[in-house]
């Protein structure tokens, strides 16, 4: 599935090339040759039912798993090895959960620091980029508290600065409003989509939500591990 | 500085079973520090006995006790005859028991040695020393766990002695004896004709190596030695500093795998946490590195409450009246050094499979279910 480019991106930063997965020593196949390609700055929504694939697809262009069969290629490397999943993980990708998966014993700062830490990037640096976020995200009076005294919806706008502290072209997000209250849910979608147009930054999201994925550049229906449409936005 | 604050953090979310851990470390410090330096401040009063106002020793060659040792009068003779020795001095070594006394050190010593000519004399005439066979002389402590004063007739071993005087000195092995004339010595533990030791004051401490030689070319059955030779080369010290280090490696031992256990169950505790901080870029190396930190940070505070407490101890100990001579409180740094060391390594050690277990963590699967 080759998503169209539009105009001025013409760099392909994701592709898939017939990806294959499954678990259980192969009694469960949830990815059932996948191809696909996402030019640079593109928002793309990977809609579909539990179980199809979405997260799988995402976690593999992360690094997080490894396909059984087939390439993964980020901005024209192919993940395949420790040192190409750090700087993957580090610089080139944000990952933003359906669950915040924060470190509640952490604050708010600590918590969106953690990446700058692992990519040894400097004090100063790391700290106008959190107030720069965090400005934007509307967590800049927040910053000192622990995580267990923050809202469901403060909690996922700090994965999503914690996502985006190392500048990443590239952000995957599964499920990111999934587990929030619909008024909640469209407030960070919005924040989501504000700063990746803002940044430049590329966007795979995984969602149930058709309402959501309609407002991305794209819509890639998956079915039963196989990408079946492209439902181009309005 | 998140990276320090990750390592506390995780270790203040377990308080108990950090102090716990700690505790462990800490104690199993106290102990090697304490039995290592009561034992070496022992073969220091030892070799302190040998040391009295004289640099080296002469021995019987392969001996395994210095009490079983022979050293012939003839050789006496000869040694103080050559013209490097100042003086040499003939010391009879004995073990004898009393009523309720399994244990007292005699000292078999002639009226010219330094123990009685060095010491500070309570109650006694030092120039009575030596003038009648059946007089002895006490260490302080002696005279007070026997419980006798001058003038009073004192049981040792088979046999009935006059008490002549109490003298106090510093070393505890000394201040716990009796002091005989050698030839009382000699005949009371048979060794007529002969000295356990001899120990000799060179001229000049540059002689040391000829005396030595003119030693083993003489007499093929003795053996010369400098005071820190003898030290490090008598197999009883060796027996004791083994044992000392032995007994201190077990509790640290004990303390490592008290570490590992907390270790482990902080890792099995937050694998998710793991994940985390693997999807947000932290290297094996950093994940590995976090925990062996928390082990590190854990087996330094041990280390360090542990010194203090096992000064504490020494320092009480050398309180006690019994024991009054024979701890010296006083730790030598190396061991210190060496005790602290050993206890980061064992508690780094005690980190070393949770820490791999860490930097194998998947995170795609410890992330997929709540």
């Amino acid at each position: 599935m080759n998503i169209p480019a539009m105009d001025g991106h013409q760099d392909v930063v994701l592709r898939a090339e017939n990806l294959w997965k499954s678990y259980d020593h192969g009694s469960i196949a949830v990815l059932k040759g996948v191809d696909l390609k996402v030019h640079a700055g593109q928002a793309v929504a990977l809609c579909g039912p539990s179980g199809c694939g979405k997260s799988t697809l995402l976690h593999l262009f992360a690094g997080l798993d490894e396909s059984d069969q087939g390439r993964v290629i980020v901005n024209g490397v192919e993940v395949n090895s420790q040192s190409n999943l750090l700087r993957l993980l580090r610089h080139e990708i944000g990952f933003v959960f359906q669950l915040h998966n924060l470190i509640p014993d952490l604050t708010l700062a600590e918590n969106c620091l953690i990446p700058t830490v692992a990519a040894g990037i400097d004090h100063r640096t790391a700290q106008a980029r959190l107030r720069d976020l965090t400005e934007r995200t509307g967590l800049s009076h927040r910053l000192n508290q622990r995580i267990q005294k923050l809202s469901g919806g403060e909690r996922q706008r700090t994965a999503l600065c914690r996502a985006l502290m190392n500048r990443p072209g590239i952000l995957l997000a599964d499920e990111p409003t999934g587990s929030l209250d619909e008024q909640t849910s469209v407030s960070v979608f919005e924040l989501l989509l504000e700063l990746v147009a803002s940044e430049g930054i590329t966007l795979l999201m995984a969602t149930h939500d058709r309402k959501l994925a309609e407002r991305c550049d794209h819509l890639v229906e998956m079915h039963d591990g196989r990408i079946h449409e492209l439902v181009l936005s309005q | 500085m998140i990276f320090f604050k990750l390592i506390v953090t995780n270790l203040r979310r377990h308080r108990i079973r950090t102090l716990i851990s700690i505790a462990g470390i800490a104690f199993s410090v106290a102990a090697m520090l304490t039995v290592v330096t009561i034992l070496q401040g022992a073969i220091g009063m030892f070799s302190g006995i040998l040391s009295s106002d004289s640099q080296m020793i002469v021995f019987e060659r392969d001996v395994s006790d210095l009490f079983f040792s022979n050293v012939p009068s003839t050789a006496l003779e000869a040694i103080s005859s050559w013209p490097m020795v100042a003086h040499a001095d003939p010391v009879v070594f004995g073990i004898v028991s009393s009523a309720g006394h399994p244990i007292i050190t005699c000292f078999g010593v002639t009226t010219a040695d330094a123990r009685i000519r060095k010491a500070t004399w309570i109650t006694g005439d030092r120039a009575a020393f030596g003038r009648n066979s059946e007089d002895v002389v006490l260490g302080e402590r002696a005279a007070q766990f026997l419980g006798v004063r001058i003038g009073d007739q004192v049981p040792i071993g088979h046999a009935v002695f006059h008490v002549i005087g109490v003298v106090k000195t510093a070393n505890g092995f000394e201040d716990g004896g009796v002091f005989m004339p050698l030839g009382s010595a000699q005949s009371f533990f048979h060794k007529e004709g002969s000295s356990s030791v001899i120990t000799i004051k060179l001229k000049s401490k540059d002689d040391a190596s000829s005396f030595k030689k003119m030693v083993k070319a003489n007499f093929a059955d003795l053996v010369a030695l400098e005071d820190d030779e003898f030290n490090r080369s008598y197999s009883q010290f060796k027996i004791l500093k083994a044992t000392a280090w032995a007994v201190g490696a077990c509790g640290l031992l004990l303390g490592g795998l008290g570490v590992a256990n907390t270790m482990i169950m902080s890792v099995f505790t937050r694998i998710r946490e793991i994940a985390i901080l693997r999807v947000n870029g932290f290297s094996h190396l950093q994940l590995g590195g976090m925990i062996l930190g928390e082990s590190a940070v854990v087996s330094l505070i041990g280390a360090t409450s542990g010194s203090l407490v096992g000064i504490c101890i020494l320092f009480a100990l050398k309180r006690v009246p019994a024991l009054d001579g024979y701890v010296d409180p006083t730790i030598h740094p190396l061991i210190l050094l060496v005790v602290i060391l050993l206890a980061l390594l064992t508690g780094i050690a005690g980190a070393f499979y949770p820490a791999v277990y860490a930097m194998r963590v998947r995170a795609v699967e410890a992330l997929r279910f709540e």
